[in-house]
């Protein structure tokens, strides 16, 4: 209501007769309406304005894609305190760092989303993103294995092999009494 | 500065920090065990005390105003019994070979025990049962000897106790036990066969016979012990050595013959015999006579051609016929009425009734008192009868008869009625074996559900009040009372978790008795008829219990039963007896004296279509007889005969023999169920150098889970799991008495691991300056022994754990991920697998009687070893101590598997007793039988008490404890879902007026 009040006219054009008498000078131009259609100055400016953009871009998408390295030392980190023995912590440090780097890969498009342009490469920090979180993902399993988690040795496929049968068998002993 | 002041300190602070976990951690691995709060004691165990077959009992007199009896049993154990309810007041039991002999009251507050032949006498309070006194007799003989108390004879507020036997004569003071003094009667093969004290007089009168034809008579001085007037007399014809004292002045004894009676009387020096001439009595007699022992004055019991005459003794030469009695009877002693009169009593078993007769020496052709009753004829016959009266309101006297049954139970019988009875014969249990209970029938009616429901709501309200720490002293008493009473362990039928089973004994009497594993009580007993002496069997006595028949699938519908398995009489050859009883009711259905005799047995993993086991029992001659005797059994049999082979340990020749089966060659029909017996191998021990001690195998239906054992960096080692594992021990023959007895160098124990089936010694090891007793445990791929160590001056445990070595290449993952192995293809003994051994032994504290491990269903659970103690305690130790890869420092990742660090001794940790505080008195053996739940195993230790409990080796990790609070984890769950609507609709309230703002 008080926004309402507060709309003051800014503009009006005036369709009289005498327009013509009025000097063009005096007359605005009409809206959308531009005088030098090319002004070669700014154009360039705008152009200029571009490039810096999608080299910001660029730049952007090169530190995202490159971001996962801060995450990977600080997990090597993590992984180093955690140690190797299995235990809450270290479990969960080890499962986070496998979970992050597979949701940062199911997530690689919209990582990069804002820095879309068509004058803008980014396969490349795609392609860095996704190897440094491949390494993150490496990492984690690595750290799995260390502790033991992955059935890599023979005592996890035997552990639970029943005894073999034997073919004989004997009874006896001594005489009962 | 600081920094280096502080560095030392923080570590050592993080040192100790270490330690402590590590202790901690220790701690509580060490703590595994079965440790019991005091209230969960009888929650899951029951523990009934029993004394065996009683074989003496003195009545107190009733003077001591307490109604007790004293008795001695069969079972070495002298106790005071209740008169009116038949329980223990308290009880002693003497060592295993410390045989009471008998036992009498002195001073009126003694009760004193002569045991182990003769030599040691001791004297018990009477109130309580703690020893006054022991005294050890020197008895170079051990022949039969006898107790006297005199009774009214005081020298200074004292009474002497006479011990006779042999040729010698001891007086002992029954203040303290001191000898006072001691009478060798200087003649060679004198036997005493009677002391007696003549009326008020200081004189006692010794009668014995010296060789076969000799009679002497002793009167010697009751203060001194010296002999006063010695007289003798021969008798041409000789005596036999039986004698029955009738008078003060007259002996009756039997000829050399066996065939007539002899009185002898004596007076001031003078002996005369008197031939008595039986044919007066007895018209048509022949054949032998037996005296009867009967303590009764002036009277003679005679058996003639398995009757009984009862004669009255009128003088020298004169006997008078009182009566007849037939099989089967029992007399009792004489019983005391009045100065002059006496009395006793005669029972008479008439099919399944007994007739009392209680007889005095006034009138002995009628009877005091005369009763029938009806007695269960699963008891048996009448053994023995005590009698003891008591005067009634009328001033006449009333009688009270303590009987000793067949089957060793005790019964007390007044008024014609049984005022209690005690199952002992569960004091001397031979073997035992389980059955599940049936299966629970469906269609319960509702009302008991809602009943149980609500019980069940009340029972746990009450519970969360106790946790809660809200119940009054009342409610925490019903708490532990429905906890105790809990109807839940005592249903009759099969429960989830396998706790509920029939442990079906077989006692020495012959008697079989399925007890519910709930709170241990009988649920039917019988005594089987093929163990009862009979004609055709005269001395029959119980062997084994195996499972017969276990109907999983094909026979549902019918009941388990099982088998059991006797001799008729005590050599090798004598013929077997087979009974298979019902495991649900007790019914006998098939039962049978065999042609054969039994020397070995052995269940075959084998069934017939009817489930029924089969089993070969081998006899004296070799000859292998198959059971059951059908087609069917046959047909399974032949399939897997060339399998089949047995072995046969024979001790006194220093021998194991391993035998294969084959068919007899000629074909008869009858003998299609006989086998020959082949040998294949034997093994003979030096004789000059060892003797064989002990042997042990793993249990037949023991089930190992898994072949692979992980070691420290996932690293496999494979087990050698075999069922035809044989453990020896074999002690040097100097060494193979008591300990002590031979010097550590003399002393020599070897361990032999044998395979049976091919005879192949696995593993030898030798163990010098050890010697018996040994006891051993096989499981799985380890053999656990017990011995002492003459060097060290202590017991020591040795571990042997076998590995298949040539199973060790089998570590490609590739090869195990696609099961391109041959790890459970099945093995013959006869490829020779190579073996590798780890050993190590320990110092152990405590000598064992027995020794036992736990077996649970699918043998996941770690084990524990069940050491029954000299304590008659039952000790679990975890198999984890007992393991020969412990060092002093093991690797950190040694540390992880739970290898504990190396001590020199193996720790008893006073919470690891599962019988907690109590004594399973005579333990003789310890049964372990695996539940449904693979965490818990039932433990069944039976000797003169039977103890049954449960155990988890590794806590229940697979169940909820029966703490478990259920009322709270409902109220919990309750609450929280009240509490998720409540806030649900606070909020939606608070964001719809968050709307209208």
């Amino acid at each position: 209501m008080e926004k309402g009040k507060g709309l003051a006219r800014r503009w009006a054009v005036e369709f009289a007769e005498n327009s013509y008498s009025s000097s063009p000078v005096d007359v605005p131009d009409p809206m959308g309406f531009s005088r030098s259609s090319s002004d070669p100055d700014d154009a360039s400016a705008s152009r200029q304005k571009k490039e810096a953009e999608a080299a910001w871009k660029a730049q952007k998408a090169w530190e995202v894609a490159q971001a996962p390295v801060k995450n990977l030392l600080m997990m090597g980190f993590m992984m180093w305190m955690a140690g190797s023995t299995v235990h809450l912590f270290s479990i969960g440090i080890t499962f986070s760092a496998l979970w992050q780097p597979i949701s940062a890969l199911q997530g690689v498009g919209k990582v990069f989303e804002p820095y879309k342009d068509p004058r803008v490469d980014t396969l490349a920090p795609k392609l860095l993103f996704i190897a440094l979180n491949l390494a993150g993902l490496v990492l984690g399993i690595w750290k799995l294995n260390t502790l033991g988690l992955l059935p890599t040795h023979a005592s996890d496929w035997v552990s639970s092999l029943p005894p073999a049968s034997e073919v004989e068998y004997a009874g006896g002993g001594l005489p009962v009494h | 500065m600081g920094s280096s002041h502080l560095r030392p300190w923080t570590a050592m602070a993080i040192r100790a920090r270490l330690g402590f976990v590590i202790l901690l951690s220790l701690f509580f691995s060490a703590t595994l065990s079965t440790a019991l709060y005091e209230d969960q004691v009888g929650l899951a165990d029951w523990h009934h005390k029993y004394i065996g077959k009683v074989k003496h009992a003195v009545f107190h007199t009733q003077k001591t105003g307490r109604k007790r009896v004293v008795v001695s049993t069969e079972e070495n154990v002298v106790a005071s019994l209740d008169l009116r309810t038949g329980f223990i007041f308290w009880r002693n039991v003497l060592g295993k070979n410390d045989h009471i002999d008998q036992v009498d009251i002195a001073l009126g507050k003694y009760v004193v025990t002569l045991s182990s032949g003769g030599s040691i006498l001791r004297a018990w309070n009477l109130p309580d049962g703690q020893m006054i006194w022991e005294s050890t007799l020197p008895v170079s003989t051990l022949s039969k000897s006898s107790l006297y108390v005199l009774a009214n004879m005081n020298v200074g507020k004292d009474n002497l106790i006479l011990v006779f036997g042999g040729s010698s004569i001891h007086a002992l003071s029954s203040m303290d036990g001191q000898i006072v003094w001691r009478k060798e009667l200087s003649i060679d093969s004198l036997e005493i066969q009677q002391i007696f004290q003549p009326h008020d007089s200081d004189i006692i009168n010794a009668v014995g016979f010296v060789g076969s034809s000799e009679f002497v008579v002793y009167q010697i001085s009751y203060r001194t012990g010296e002999v006063m007037q010695q007289s003798k007399a021969s008798f041409e014809s000789g005596f036999c050595g039986e004698a029955s004292l009738v008078f003060d002045n007259l002996v009756v004894a039997l000829d050399a013959s066996k065939s007539s009676l002899v009185s002898i009387s004596f007076k001031n020096e003078v002996i005369n015999f008197h031939q008595i001439n039986l044919s007066d009595l007895v018209p048509d007699f022949s054949g032998k006579v037996t005296l009867l022992p009967l303590k009764f004055n002036g009277m003679l019991a005679i058996e003639i051609a398995s009757s009984i005459l009862l004669l009255r003794v009128k003088g020298a030469n004169e006997l008078e016929f009182v009566e007849k009695i037939s099989h089967p009877f029992a007399f009792s002693d004489a019983l005391p009425l009045s100065k002059e009169q006496q009395a006793f009593a005669i029972l008479q078993h008439d099919e399944s009734k007994i007739h009392f007769k209680v007889k005095s020496d006034n009138d002995l052709r009628n009877e005091i008192l005369k009763e029938t009753i009806q007695m269960d004829s699963q008891r048996g016959n009448i053994e023995k009868v005590f009698i003891n009266n008591y005067i009634r309101t009328d001033r006449t006297h009333g009688f009270r008869f303590l009987v000793v049954m067949e089957d060793h139970s005790l019964l007390l019988i007044q008024q014609g009625e049984i005022v209690w009875s005690r199952e002992d014969g569960l004091a001397s249990i031979v073997d035992s074996t389980t059955s599940e209970l049936p299966v629970e029938k469906e269609g319960v009616s509702v009302a008991e559900v809602e009943h149980n429901l609500f019980e069940w709501l009340k029972g746990h309200l009450l519970k969360l009040k106790g946790t809660l720490m809200l119940a009054s002293p009342d409610e925490v008493a019903a708490i532990q009372a429905i906890r105790l009473k809990s109807s839940e362990k005592n249903k009759m039928t099969r429960d989830h978790n396998g706790f509920r089973k029939l442990i079906i004994v077989l006692t020495r009497a012959g008697k079989v008795l399925a007890l519910h594993t709930g709170d241990g009580r009988v649920v039917w007993s019988v005594l089987l008829p093929a163990l009862r002496r009979s004609e055709t069997c005269g001395n029959p006595f119980a062997l084994r219990v195996y499972q017969w028949q276990v109907p999983h699938h094909h026979a549902m519908h019918e009941n388990p039963s099982v088998l059991v398995v006797g001799r008729c009489g005590h050599g090798f050859d004598a013929p077997g007896i087979f009974s298979i009883v019902d495991s649900y009711t007790g019914k006998v259905q098939n039962s049978l004296i065999l042609e054969h005799s039994v020397s070995h047995i052995m269940p075959l993993p084998l069934t017939d279509s009817t489930e029924q086991r089969l089993h070969l029992i081998i006899d004296a001659k070799l000859q292998a007889h198959l059971y059951p005797k059908n087609s069917d059994s046959l047909k399974h049999f032949f399939n897997e005969m060339p399998n089949i082979y047995w072995y046969s340990v024979e001790v006194e020749k220093n021998k194991i023999k391993g035998y294969s089966l084959e068919s007899k060659a000629e074909l008869d029909t009858a003998e299609e169920y006989v086998f020959q017996a082949k040998e294949l191998w034997s093994i003979i021990f030096p004789s000059e150098s060892e003797k064989i001690a002990v042997t042990a195998t793993r249990k037949m239906n023991e089930i190992v889970h898994t072949q692979a054992k992980v070691v420290a960096d996932q690293d496999v080692m494979y087990k050698y799991v075999s069922k035809n594992i044989l453990f020896v021990a074999t002690v040097a023959p100097k060494a193979a008495g008591e300990i002590g007895s031979a010097t550590p160098e003399e002393a020599l124990l070897y361990a032999y691991l044998i395979d049976t089936v091919s005879g192949r010694i696995l593993h030898r090891v030798c163990h010098q300056g050890a010697q018996g007793p040994v006891h051993a445990v096989v499981s799985e791929n380890w053999v656990v022994y017990h011995y002492f160590n003459l060097r060290a001056h202590r017991y020591e445990m040795s571990v042997i754990e076998i590995y298949d070595q040539s199973r060790a290449d089998n570590k490609d993952v590739w090869k195990l991920v696609l099961g391109k192995h041959n790890l459970t293809a099945p093995v013959s003994l006869y490829s020779r697998p190579d073996v590798m051994v780890k050993s190590q032994s320990y110092f152990f504290t405590h000598s064992v009687k027995s020794m036992a491990v736990t077996a649970t269903a699918k043998g996941i659970t770690s084990k524990q070893l069940l050491i029954g103690t000299i304590g008659d305690q039952v000790l679990a130790l975890d198999k984890r101590f007992l393991d020969p890869r412990r060092s002093v420092n093991p690797t950190q990742s040694e540390k992880e598997e739970g290898i504990i660090p190396l001590t020199d001794s193996l720790p008893i940790v006073p919470q690891s007793y599962i019988t907690h505080s109590l004594q399973v008195e005579g333990l003789r053996s310890m049964v372990t039988i695996p539940a449904k739940l693979e965490s818990t195993t039932l433990v069944f230790s039976y000797g003169v008490d039977l103890f049954f409990t449960r155990i988890a080796p590794s806590r229940t990790y697979d169940s909820l404890t029966e703490d478990f609070s259920y009322a709270l984890l409902l109220i919990t769950i309750v609450v929280l879902v009240a509490a998720i609507f409540v806030t649900w609709a606070l909020s939606e309230k608070k964001e719809l007026k968050e709307k209208w703002r």
